[in-house]
């Protein structure tokens, strides 16, 4: 190995641009496909309670008399098992991130 | 001369995660080392019980964030064994794919760690950009960028399209490139070799016997790794164990070191032999029997016992993980060495505490 290995390293890397973004200050560049956000459609819903039986951390309620159907953001973990599961292809995961929420509870539609 | 204990951990910097060790020491030298371990205790093989097999691929996944995929990948064969459900050989291959991506990321996490451990900080960010490059890759193709959940019972739930098989090899290619600059420090660089050789040896012999697996042994110079089991496509792609025998901390450092290009050459051979065809097979019914599966973690070898009696709740789901089959030889090392090593030693296991406590 020759001298100044790292120092050569240090100085290319320090001339190159950084391969992360400048998050708060710039907007999250959306990857398609990224499994992000879990969007509803209620047009297609017919309220058959699968999803909030097959969801795995118990993110989602619905409620068949009422046709409500809610998301706790905190506990959803966006594995898009729900969207697999839905007969009516009613739910989707978008590719960019829900706004930060700050207390747990659900947000109905 | 008097004897002291000096608690290391639970929080200490060098420790990504909660691992307490209560070290005697005399002057300078560490005698004794009392482990205890039980801070990240989360009760996962409890909940095979409640979740349905399919759910709990989920659980699986999440018992360590680093090896999230081969965790995945190990439940599902594991649950498809007792089915005798055979994967379309796409999906094989896919599985191996993001397999050894999850290797390239975590042995990049693991020496940028390392870089950090003995204070060479400019290393450790460079490390961490080359990761932060597959880590792209990963979430392009999988859609999560540290917990891939593609795997599922009957196959893989993602296709990687073959119109963006020639962009990612690219990037691989100058990934691999990076990672030689790297490496090229890790194992050259004065500094790193006056911090690492000679610190925590295992004899060939102690490594067998305490019954290391991953880097640790082979390391040591035993030639063992899963993959040669044939799982997934490694009967199809063959893989040759990297070992060192010298059995130090520069030993485990540069198996890792060497493995990344094994996995970048691995992921390039799946990628040319990748057949065309289904995903997944639609799986129905419910597992029963029982079943031991085994495969090659980034940090060695894990083991998955599953139980089921033909209902939808497996019975019984145990897990024996790498770093928990480390952690006697690190014990068996820490006796003897410096103070100002054991971080070393320590992080040469790559410590992965949420695996050993589940």
């Amino acid at each position: 190995m020759g001298y100044f290995q790292m120092s050569r390293l240090a100085l290319k890397w320090a001339l190159t641009k950084p391969p992360t973004s400048r998050y708060p200050f710039e907007p999250r560049k959306v990857i398609p496909g990224s499994r992000g956000r879990l969007v509803f459609t209620k047009d297609n819903c017919v309220y058959c309670t699968v999803c909030a039986k097959r969801c795995p951390t118990g993110a989602l309620l619905v409620h068949r008399a009422e046709k409500k159907w809610a998301i706790d953001r905190l506990r959803c973990i966006s594995c898009g098992y729900c969207v697999e599961v839905c007969p009516k292809k009613s739910l989707e995961l978008a590719g960019d991130h829900a706004a930060p929420v700050a207390a747990r509870a659900r947000e109905f539609t | 001369m008097a004897r002291t204990v000096i608690p290391f951990g639970p929080q200490h910097p060098v420790l990504p995660e909660p691992v307490h060790l209560d070290l005697v020491i005399e002057d300078e030298k560490v005698v004794e080392a009392r482990p205890s371990i039980g801070f990240i205790h989360r009760g996962l093989e409890k909940l095979a019980e409640k979740k349905d097999y399919n759910e709990f691929l989920f659980v699986a996944e999440r018992i360590c964030g680093i090896c999230s995929a081969i965790h995945g990948q190990t439940y599902c064969q594991a649950v498809e064994t007792l089915m005798n459900v055979s994967v379309p050989p796409r999906a094989v291959y896919l599985r191996t794919i993001w397999g050894e991506l999850s290797r390239i990321h975590s042995h990049l996490l693991w020496l940028g760690l390392m870089a950090d451990g003995m204070g060479f900080e400019n290393l450790f960010m460079h490390s961490w950009r080359i990761r932060e490059r597959v880590l792209n890759i990963i979430e392009a193709t999988t859609g999560a960028r540290v917990i891939f959940g593609v795997c599922k019972v009957g196959g893989v739930r993602r296709d990687i399209e073959p119109d963006a098989i020639p962009g990612i090899l690219a990037e691989l290619d100058s990934i691999e490139k990076d990672m030689r600059d790297v490496t090229k420090v890790f194992l050259n660089d004065k500094s790193v070799k006056a911090r690492l050789c000679g610190v925590g040896v295992v004899s060939k012999q102690e490594a067998w016997d305490l019954g290391a697996v991953g880097p640790m042994l082979r390391a040591s110079g035993v030639a063992q790794d899963m993959r040669t089991l044939g799982y997934a496509a490694f009967s199809d792609i063959p893989v040759v164990p990297i070992t060192r025998t010298e059995g130090d901390c520069y030993a485990r450092c540069a198996v890792r070191c060497e493995e990344l290009f094994q996995s970048v050459e691995i992921i390039r051979q799946a990628f040319n032999r990748i057949p065309p065809g289904e995903i997944a097979i639609k799986v129905t019914g419910n597992p029963a029997g029982e079943t031991i599966t085994r495969t090659e973690q980034p940090r060695g070898e894990v083991v998955y016992h599953l139980k089921a009696n033909g209902t939808k709740h497996l019975q019984r789901f145990r897990v024996r993980t790498p770093t928990f089959a480390n952690l006697p030889v690190m014990l068996k090392i820490l006796p003897g060495c410096d103070l100002a090593d054991v971080p070393m030693i320590v992080l040469t296991i790559d410590p992965c505490i949420s695996c050993t406590e589940r």
